[in-house]
Formats: C-alpha cells, sequence, structure tokens
C-alpha cells in the first residue's frame, strides 16, 4: 500500500525544470529536430512504434526526444497519446506478398524465385566504430541496377506447393479477430491475440526467449525460411465512402520461420511454422517474435510444454515493457506505511530472538572439541 | 448510370485516392492552387484518429491485429453535389481534406479534367519515379552466386 504525501509540489516541479534543462544538454550543442531524430536515428523510431503500438513515425521522435533516447519511456508516452484519439476501426489485413521488397533474404533456398535481395543491412559489416562518422560524413549515392519485374513469392507458399509446410490458418468467419487493447487477457488466449501481444512485445524479453529455445529450452528446430523488408500498402473499408480506400503505405518486416516436422498416423509429416511481423525495420524483433510464436504453439502441436517460452501465460504476461516497467517502478512511490509495519514487526521478532538468547544457558564446551 | 460506369468511377476514385495518400502535402496544394477551384463546404471537419493495422498469420491466413496507425480523414460537398472523401496515414488534417476535395472535383464533369492532368499526372510521375529509384537501389544489392568448381571435375 502507498499513500498520498503532500508537501513535495515545489520540488516535483523544480525537478520537472532541471529535467528539463538536462534533456536541452549543453546549450552550445544545437538541438535535435524530429527529422533528424526520424531520419537519422530510424530503427530506434522503428522500434518506438512497433513497441508503442502505433505507426507514426513523427510521434515516435517527439517520445525519443522527450525521453531523453529511453526506449522504454518512448514506448511509455506513445502508448499513453494513443488513448486520446478515437478509433476509427480497423484496416482490411495486409498483403505482405504484394510488399515492395527492399529486402528479403533465405537461409533455406540459395536460389528463390526473386533473388536473394541484401538491402540496407547490418550483416557482413566488420562492426569496427568508424571514426569517419565522427565528423561530418559524407555517404556515397547508392549504387544502382536494373530491377526485374520478376514476383516475390514468399517461401513459405514455395513450400506449401508441395505440401512440405503446414498452411496458415484460416479465418474463423465466426469469431471476431481479439484485440488485447479492448479486452482483458484470458487464457488460454489464441493464435491471433499471442501475435499482437508478441508484436507489441519488448524486444529484449522476446530475443532472451528465442533464445533460450535454441538453447534447449523448448527446441524447435528452425530455419529463417524468409525475412523481407519493405513498403506495404494499407486499405480501410470506410462505410461512407463505400469502398476500401487506399490509406498510403507503411514500412514491415516480416519473418517466416520454418520448423521441424509434425504429422500423425493421418497426415504426412510437414515444416511447422512460425511468425513475425513489425513496423519498421525490425528484423530481431520478427525473429524473436517468430521463435516465440512457434514454441507458443506447444499446446496446439501436442509438444510437452517443459520451457518458459512455451508458457503463454508466462510469456504474454510478462513481455510488454510498459506494464512490466510500471509495477517494478512503482516501487519508487512511498511505501511509507507498509514499511513502517515490516519495522515494527522486524523489531519485535528481533526483541523476542534477543529475549530468548538471554534465557538460554551458554551451551557447555565439548571436552573432545 | 451503369454497373460498369459505376465500378469504373469507383476504380478512377480508388487510384486517385492511392495517388494522393502517396504525395506530399505541399505538392497537392502546389498542384491545387493554378485551379480555380469551386466553392465547397466540410460535410466532416477533418479530424485525426486512429486504425488497427492488421496482418495476417503466416502472411496469407487469418488475421490479427498488429498495432494502431494514426489517420486523418475529411469530407467535402461541392457547391454542385458532389461529395468527396479523404483519408489518409498520419496526422496532417489538411492533407485529408485536400483529398477529399481532389476526389469530389474528381466527380464533377467540370473538373474531372483538370485534376486529372493537374494534379494527379503529375504526383502520380514522381510517384512513380520515385518507386523506380528506389526499386534501382534495392536492385544493386541483389546477390549473383556463382559456383566455384573445385578439383579436376
Amino acid at each position: 500500500m502507498y499513500v498520498a504525501v503532500k508537501g513535495g509540489e515545489r520540488a516535483i516541479e523544480n525537478a520537472h525544470r532541471l529535467l528539463a534543462h538536462e534533456r536541452r544538454g549543453d546549450r552550445d550543442v544545437p538541438e535535435l529536430s524530429l527529422d533528424q531524430i526520424s531520419e537519422q536515428l530510424s530503427l530506434g523510431v522503428d522500434r518506438v512504434m512497433t513497441e508503442g503500438s502505433l505507426y507514426d513515425r513523427e510521434l515516435a521522435s517527439l517520445a525519443l526526444k522527450q525521453a531523453r533516447g529511453d526506449m522504454i519511456e518512448a514506448i511509455f508516452l506513445v502508448r499513453a497519446f494513443r488513448a486520446t484519439l478515437p478509433r476509427f476501426g480497423a484496416t482490411e489485413p495486409v498483403d505482405t506478398g504484394t510488399m515492395r521488397v527492399r529486402r528479403r533474404i533465405s537461409s533455406t533456398f540459395k536460389d528463390i524465385p526473386g533473388g536473394q535481395i541484401l538491402g540496407p543491412t547490418f550483416d557482413y559489416t566488420h562492426r569496427l566504430l568508424d571514426p569517419q562518422l565522427a565528423e561530418d560524413s559524407k555517404a556515397e549515392a547508392p549504387a544502382t541496377a536494373e530491377a526485374s519485374n520478376a514476383t516475390m513469392p514468399r517461401v513459405t507458399d514455395i513450400l506449401g506447393r508441395d505440401g512440405l509446410i503446414e498452411p496458415s490458418p484460416l479465418a474463423d468467419a465466426g469469431s471476431p479477430v481479439g484485440d488485447l487493447t479492448r479486452e482483458p487477457l484470458g487464457f488460454p488466449a489464441d493464435r491471433d491475440l499471442r501475435l499482437q501481444n508478441l508484436a507489441r512485445a519488448d524486444e529484449g524479453f522476446l530475443l532472451a526467449l528465442g533464445y533460450s529455445t535454441q538453447r534447449g529450452y523448448g527446441r524447435s528446430h528452425p530455419f529463417a525460411g524468409e525475412i523481407r523488408l519493405g513498403e506495404v500498402e494499407v486499405e480501410f473499408m470506410a462505410e461512407d465512402v463505400g469502398f476500401a480506400v487506399p490509406l498510403g503505405a507503411v514500412t514491415l518486416t516480416e519473418c517466416q520461420m520454418v520448423n521441424q516436422f509434425k504429422g500423425s498416423a493421418t497426415e504426412a509429416p510437414c515444416f511447422t511454422r512460425g511468425y513475425g511481423l513489425a513496423f519498421g525495420q525490425s528484423e530481431r524483433k520478427t525473429m524473436s517474435m517468430a521463435l516465440v510464436d512457434r514454441s507458443l504453439r506447444a499446446r496446439e502441436l501436442g509438444e510437452e510444454i517443459i520451457a518458459p517460452a512455451q508458457d503463454e501465460e508466462f510469456v504474454m504476461s510478462h513481455s510488454d515493457n510498459v506494464q512490466a516497467t510500471g509495477f517494478v517502478e512503482h516501487l519508487k512511490l512511498p511505501h511509507y506505511v507498509d514499511f513502517q509495519s515490516e519495522l515494527g514487526l522486524l523489531r519485535q521478532l528481533r526483541k523476542e530472538f534477543s529475549e530468548a538468547a538471554a534465557e538460554t544457558p551458554e551451551p557447555m564446551q565439548e571436552a573432545a572439541e | 448510370m451503369t454497373v460498369a460506369d459505376r465500378n469504373g468511377k469507383q476504380a478512377q476514385r480508388k487510384a486517385a485516392m492511392a495517388v494522393l495518400a502517396h504525395s506530399d502535402a505541399l505538392e497537392i496544394a502546389r498542384c491545387l492552387e493554378p485551379i480555380a477551384v469551386p466553392a465547397y463546404e466540410n460535410l466532416r471537419e477533418p479530424e485525426n484518429g486512429l486504425v488497427m493495422l492488421r496482418g495476417r498469420i503466416g502472411g496469407d491466413g487469418a488475421p490479427f491485429n498488429l498495432g494502431e496507425a494514426t489517420v486523418s480523414r475529411a469530407a467535402v460537398r461541392l457547391a454542385t453535389g458532389e461529395v468527396g472523401f479523404g483519408y489518409v496515414l498520419g496526422r496532417d488534417r489538411r492533407k485529408a481534406q485536400m483529398i477529399a476535395l481532389c476526389d469530389a472535383l474528381l466527380q464533377s464533369d467540370e473538373f474531372a479534367e483538370a485534376i486529372e492532368k493537374g494534379v494527379l499526372a503529375p504526383l502520380r510521375s514522381a510517384m512513380i519515379s520515385e518507386r523506380d529509384r528506389a526499386a534501382a537501389e534495392t536492385a544493386a544489392t541483389r546477390v549473383d552466386f556463382y559456383t566455384l568448381v573445385r578439383g579436376e571435375g
């Protein structure tokens, strides 16, 4: 229990002023613009959008600036902002198969239709600090090559043609799409709710859980079937207009994880799947998400649940960093009354202990010692 | 109007909305400037809101809620009666209103051609050249595998 304590108003006001001062830093250093954050710290912005669960680059940039670069604080700010606007409805589901791809790789097939496209990636860099970036950097214009019109089918579609991989679950016309922002979470949770939870989950938490499955805690033998990054068109069925209205495009990263087989007496064995999808360029996030999505399917696939990453209640209840930070950081709030009662109890216990010690005679020394 | 006409008109409006949604608000305003826009009223005051963005499980399966996005929307009615709608990602209410205005003008026999030639055509070609540039930069990072032959075959 914590109680309201009066008297700190001036201290709080001055603390906020000091915070604003520290946020600005040395006045001789130019102030960051939102465009600079959005353009040059773009992966940080992508993470704030993904975990803040709100696609808006400008707002995510503002949140990062206000939070002094603290990701979770920025995510918190974005989540709080969401509550200030009405929701007009849900979009038509996006089709990642029609993505304007900027990166697309597969670790399962070398020669995939459409090819392996590296795009803007940290992979293959030497991870050596670049002193040139410490000064005004003059980035070279990107190389160009003739673009092909070849379609880029998902690798899972190619495997699916031969029945080598399980098909994606089809929509159940009768049941609405689960939404954890509208209804409290209950267990067991269906895969739509699990994916929504994982999509906004803390990247570090998912990374650790995904890693744990690779190390044997709920092993699922994954291959990165395909990772793709690019722009996807969004449409919204607007009742007043009477047709699905194009809203523009969003940048998404998608990961299709291909995992070891399932089969039964009646069904031929086939690969199973894990799926990851996130706003912006969020590769580590979507890979981790796909690993955890697959491990959370243990119940559905009849696998023994022995590891944390397979336990949906454990994963989904602890994945949200805004909830987690709220509960951890609330320990900073005054708990004076709670603590006074603990202190009283401890003093009583110590008194009883010393009284008991005083009544007990000194033990006799053993002669043989 | 026949069903085919209506479908054709709808496809044209939808294609125009796609171009406008992708275009910079300042560019739309610049293109609209030389056009003598007739009187219109706001049927819906431009406003901000959210939509829940949906994906599909496995890319092609049942839908799930990925996360929200900010949107703006507006609706206008020309003095001659045509009603136009504007919906667009982001919080630029003026852009939504301009899209609604273009949508209304596109349905007017008097202005459809001016909008097509003066607004949509230049914005469409800017959008296409921007996409071509990105596609060419992406294509340069495509891996061309070659096989090293070992031994004497």
